[in-house]
Order: structure tokens, then C-alpha cells, then sequence
């Protein structure tokens, strides 16, 4: 593989080879390499692009990595991959899409990633989306839905931290009794960029429990919108939180959203908007650093 | 050495917090104390640069210091702990201690300065400078960044609020092998009896001025006396009553 194709991996599934276990690479809207193992099959769709990712039950410890990269500029990508996780399995699965524009024309990949956990499954799941090149736009359109059987849970991890110009993110997710889901969100924004990312997570079963985490830092004439529904409809424990630091310009709005359909539902939300405060800023110089190297320490502490 | 020549301070609103106030800590421990709205919290703002003086000079071992920035009198060697600590989100105990302390801190000099302060290294280098952290917490981790920078000046506002699970003994042993370790000056405000005690030499500030300087001897006496008569000259009671 070139260089490029090496760094997007690098920086969307931290791959500096093949990985070990099971896998698929995208390149530029093909299939570019795939490995499955005794647990893990990965079989191409026959309807629409994408794949279907068959995690057997009962598998433990085994990872799958599903990176997409474009370096193709004026390329619109529009995958789905389906993923079936068997009953009591417990998996890390890395997916993210790294672009590389260097053309003059938009570049877009619009990633639909469907879960269904079987029952006592757990999974891992870590996105990542990055983009760089001097092409004219770089946009992702993930959506992540997640099915979770009763006492299923999932971590998410999904982070955009440099190069994508427009973003539309939209996670969905029902629970059944006792399942859970965690969510946590880093986003950073900077330029002229949009991101915009929406949750629903609707809790439908007794015991079931969601947390979603969503911090982002918006810079210079960006703009972000969060959109985050939490639905009670029995008893469950709800939290979502939106944290947002605004620098120079940055614009975000926050859209809180939470409905109890029952008496035994407990919801609740934390959104903050706001600057870095000056304290924090003057406690790090106090240390010796300058007030650029402080904002840098403040802003990179709260994404890590 | 520090030194301060008729350093004045106004602020926004045209109000005068402190007015010719002038001089020289080369002491061990020199101990700020007075009654509360008098300016000591302002002149350890003056003296770490977070304030800037209206008027008069600071010095530090003959440097002007007077109008440089919070970064550069840190990297001449001036420390300071904050009355009320800075929370983080995201920055962990570690993340701050490292900065403090610069690139090279090993984790296990890291784990010495909190179990300096009275930490459990274990529990607590990993955690983030939170909400989670309770006031006492974060006052001891603010003094484990100050040990850990080793400068030869470190200002403390007030380190007795908030460790009631500590001890004064513990924190004095703090301020002692401090100065063992750096041979600097440690400049304490406080309106604590047990640690004027410890003073070389201590300043009342009153209504923006200096009151009186001179040794413990000299002036604890008479803070004392004044305090146990009620004298609202000074406020030192009232601190002590809820001690």
C-alpha cells in the first residue's frame, strides 16, 4: 500500500499493517482485502453495497477491523454493513473511514452500520473519521443503529477530530430488559465545518440503560447542532450529557430531549456550552506554559 | 528575593485594593495574614502576574518583573497555589503533575508528590480534575503541583482551607522539606495560628497596606491578643473558632 493509503488507515483504525483476526478494507468504493476467521465470517451483500459481519456465539476475544478509506477525489461511497453479534459473543470491532482529497471535487462516504446483539453479547465498537488533502470537501454521513437483545451491551466509541467539512451523524438504538449502551462522542470542529449528530434511543425494556457522552470543541467560523432523545418507555435509567467548549467563532446548539412513558423511567440530561475559562487557562501559565500551549493542553484533555 | 516598591494595584472599577505597599521576602516562610477584603489574595495576584500593578515595581533577584506575563515569571521561578483550585475537565492528576513538575517526571515522582500531600498515588494519578474531586482534594493536589515545580518562590493562598482530613502538622512538614529541597522562599497567606506559628516573618495587610512587618515574636503576640479580646481590628478569631 502507498503512503497515503497506510496514514488513513493509521489514523482511522490505528493500522500500521494488516490486522490480526478478522477484517475488511474498503478502498475507494471496492473491496481491497478480507480475512475471516473460525467465529467471524464477512460476507459481501448481494442487494447493495456492503457486508454482513457474522460474529458466531459465544466468541470471545477476537477483534474485527472494517476501515474504509477514499483517496479518490469526487467520490460519492454509500455502504451498508450489517452486523450479527451471537448470543453471549464479546468483541471489539474497529470500524472509520479515513478521505483523502486532493482533487478539486467533493469527496463523501455515507456509512450505514446496523448491530443486532444477540442476547448477553457485548461489543466494543470504535469509529473513527478523518479527513485531509486540500480537495475541495470532505463530508461522512454515518449512521450507526443498534439493536440490543436483553442483558446485551455496547461501548461506542466514535470520534471526528480533523478534516471533515459536513457531517451528519445519526445513531438509533433500542434496548431490551437489562441491555446497555454507552455511547461516548468526541467531535472537533474547525474552519467553516458543519457536524451535526443526532441520538434516539429508545428504552424498552425493564432494567435496560443508556448513557450517551457526546464533547466536542468547536473553533474558529464552525458550527455544530446535537440533537440527543432519550425514550423511557419502562423502567430504565436514561443519561445523556452534551459538553461543548467554544473558541473564537465556534457556534453550537444544543438540543436536549428526553420523554418518560413511565413512572419508573429516570432521565436525565447535562448539556454545557462555554468558552474555556480563563482560570483554567491562567492555572496552566502559573505552570509555565503559554496561554497557546494551555488552550492546546485544555482543549486536547477534554476530547482524549 | 522578592521585592516590592510602593506596588499599588486599582482595579476596573477605580476601587484601590492595595496601595504603596512595599517589601522584601528572602525569608524561609513568610506568613500574609489580615482581615479578609484587605488585599492579600490581590498581592499574591500581583506577585504571580495574574494581576498587573497600577504602580511600583517587583523584583525578583533584582529582575523586574513588574509588567511580565504569568508564563514568564513561572519560568523565572515563580510558583502559585490558588485559593480556590481549577477544575478540568478531561486533564487528569497525572496530566498536571507532569506539567508542573516538566517532560522528564518519571510516574513514580509523580506518585511521590501526591503521597507528600497526603494522597493515596494509587487512587487518585489517574483521575480527572473533576467535579468528582471534593475541595480538599483538589486544595492538596494544588499543592503537590507547587512541590512538584520545586521553583524558588512558591505562593500559597490560604492551603489550610479544606484539609480537615489531613493534618496541620502534615502540611507544615510539606512546607518544610519544600524549603529543604529548593532553598527558596515559601510565601504563605493564612490566617491560620499554627502556621504563623512556622513563620520566619510575618506581614498583616490591612484596608491595602502594610500594617505591620516584622518577626513571629514581634507580631503574633499582638495579632493573638487582639483576637481573643474581639478586637475587630483583626478577624483572626473568627478563623480560629472554626478551626
Amino acid at each position: 500500500m502507498d503512503e497515503i493509503r497506510m496514514n488513513l488507515l493509521k489514523e482511522v483504525a490505528d493500522l500500521d499493517a494488516l490486522p490480526v483476526g478478522a477484517y475488511n478494507i474498503r478502498e475507494n468504493g471496492k473491496a481491497a482485502g478480507r480475512n475471516t476467521t473460525a467465529n467471524i465470517d464477512i460476507v459481501t451483500k448481494q442487494d447493495k453495497p456492503g457486508i454482513d459481519i457474522i460474529i458466531a456465539p459465544g466468541t470471545k476475544k477476537e477483534s474485527v477491523h472494517i476501515p474504509v478509506i477514499i483517496s479518490q477525489t469526487g467520490l460519492t461511497d454509500l455502504v451498508y454493513n450489517d452486523f450479527y453479534i451471537g448470543e453471549d459473543a464479546d468483541v471489539v470491532i474497529i470500524a472509520g473511514c479515513g478521505i483523502h482529497n486532493c482533487g478539486g471535487e467533493l469527496s463523501q462516504h455515507d456509512g450505514i452500520h446496523t448491530f443486532w446483539l444477540g442476547k448477553n453479547s457485548h461489543i466494543r465498537y470504535v469509529e473513527k473519521h478523518y479527513g485531509e488533502g486540500d480537495g475541495s470537501k470532505n463530508v461522512m454521513n454515518p449512521t450507526t443503529i443498534v439493536h440490543l437483545d436483553e442483558g446485551a451491551s455496547m461501548e461506542m466509541e466514535t470520534t471526528q477530530i480533523a478534516g471533515i467539512d459536513d457531517t451528519d451523524r445519526r445513531t438509533e438504538g433500542d434496548l431490551k430488559a437489562g441491555a446497555k449502551l454507552e455511547v461516548r462522542e468526541k467531535i472537533l470542529t474547525n474552519g467553516v465545518q458543519n457536524a451535526k449528530t443526532y441520538f434516539n434511543v429508545d428504552l424498552n425494556g425493564e432494567g435496560c440503560s443508556a448513557n450517551v457522552v457526546s464533547r466536542s470543541v468547536a473553533r474558529e467560523n464552525s458550527t455544530q447542532f446535537f440533537d440527543s432523545r432519550l425514550n423511557g418507555n419502562a423502567p430504565c435509567a436514561g443519561h445523556s450529557e452534551c459538553d461543548s467548549i467554544i473558541m473564537e467563532n465556534g457556534r453550537v446548539t444544543a438540543c436536549p430531549s428526553l420523554t418518560a412513558n413511565n413512572i419508573d423511567a429516570s432521565l436525565i440530561h447535562e448539556a454545557a456550552i462555554g468558552k474555556i475559562a480563563g482560570e483554567q487557562l491562567m492555572k496552566l501559565m502559573t505552570l509555565g506554559l503559554t496561554e497557546k500551549e494551555a488552550e492546546e493542553q485544555i482543549v486536547n484533555g477534554f476530547l482524549k | 528575593m522578592l521585592e516590592l516598591k510602593h506596588v499599588g494595584y486599582v482595579a476596573e472599577d477605580d476601587t484601590e485594593i492595595l496601595s504603596d505597599v512595599s517589601l522584601s521576602i528572602n525569608e524561609r516562610f513568610v506568613a500574609i495574614t489580615g482581615p479578609n477584603g484587605g488585599g492579600k489574595s490581590t498581592l499574591a495576584k500581583l506577585i504571580s502576574g495574574i494581576y498587573m500593578p497600577t504602580s511600583g515595581q517587583i523584583l525578583l533577584d533584582g529582575i523586574d518583573i513588574t509588567h511580565m506575563s504569568i508564563t514568564d515569571r513561572a519560568n523565572l521561578g515563580i510558583s502559585y497555589a490558588f485559593q480556590q483550585p481549577v477544575r478540568f475537565k478531561g486533564l487528569r492528576v497525572r496530566d498536571l503533575l507532569r506539567l508542573a513538575a516538566g517532560k522528564d517526571t518519571t510516574l513514580a515522582q509523580a506518585c511521590d508528590y501526591l503521597s507528600e500531600v497526603g494522597l493515596c498515588a494509587r487512587d487518585y494519578i489517574d483521575r480527572e480534575l473533576n467535579d468528582s474531586l471534593s475541595g480538599g482534594e483538589l486544595k492538596r493536589i494544588e499543592i503537590a503541583m507547587v512541590l512538584a515545580r520545586g521553583t524558588k518562590l512558591s505562593v500559597f493562598d490560604e492551603p489550610e482551607a479544606g484539609i480537615d482530613l489531613w493534618s496541620f502538622q502534615n502540611l507544615i512538614r510539606v512546607f518544610e522539606k519544600m524549603y529543604e529541597e529548593t532553598r527558596g522562599n515559601i510565601l504563605i497567606i493564612s490566617h491560620q495560628e499554627r502556621i504563623l506559628n512556622i513563620a520566619d516573618k510575618i506581614v498583616v495587610i490591612r484596608e491595602g497596606k502594610v500594617d505591620r512587618v516584622g518577626s513571629r515574636e514581634e507580631i503574633l503576640p499582638g495579632l493573638l491578643k487582639s483576637a481573643d479580646t474581639g478586637n475587630t481590628v483583626c478577624d483572626l478569631l473568627t478563623q480560629k473558632a472554626m478551626s
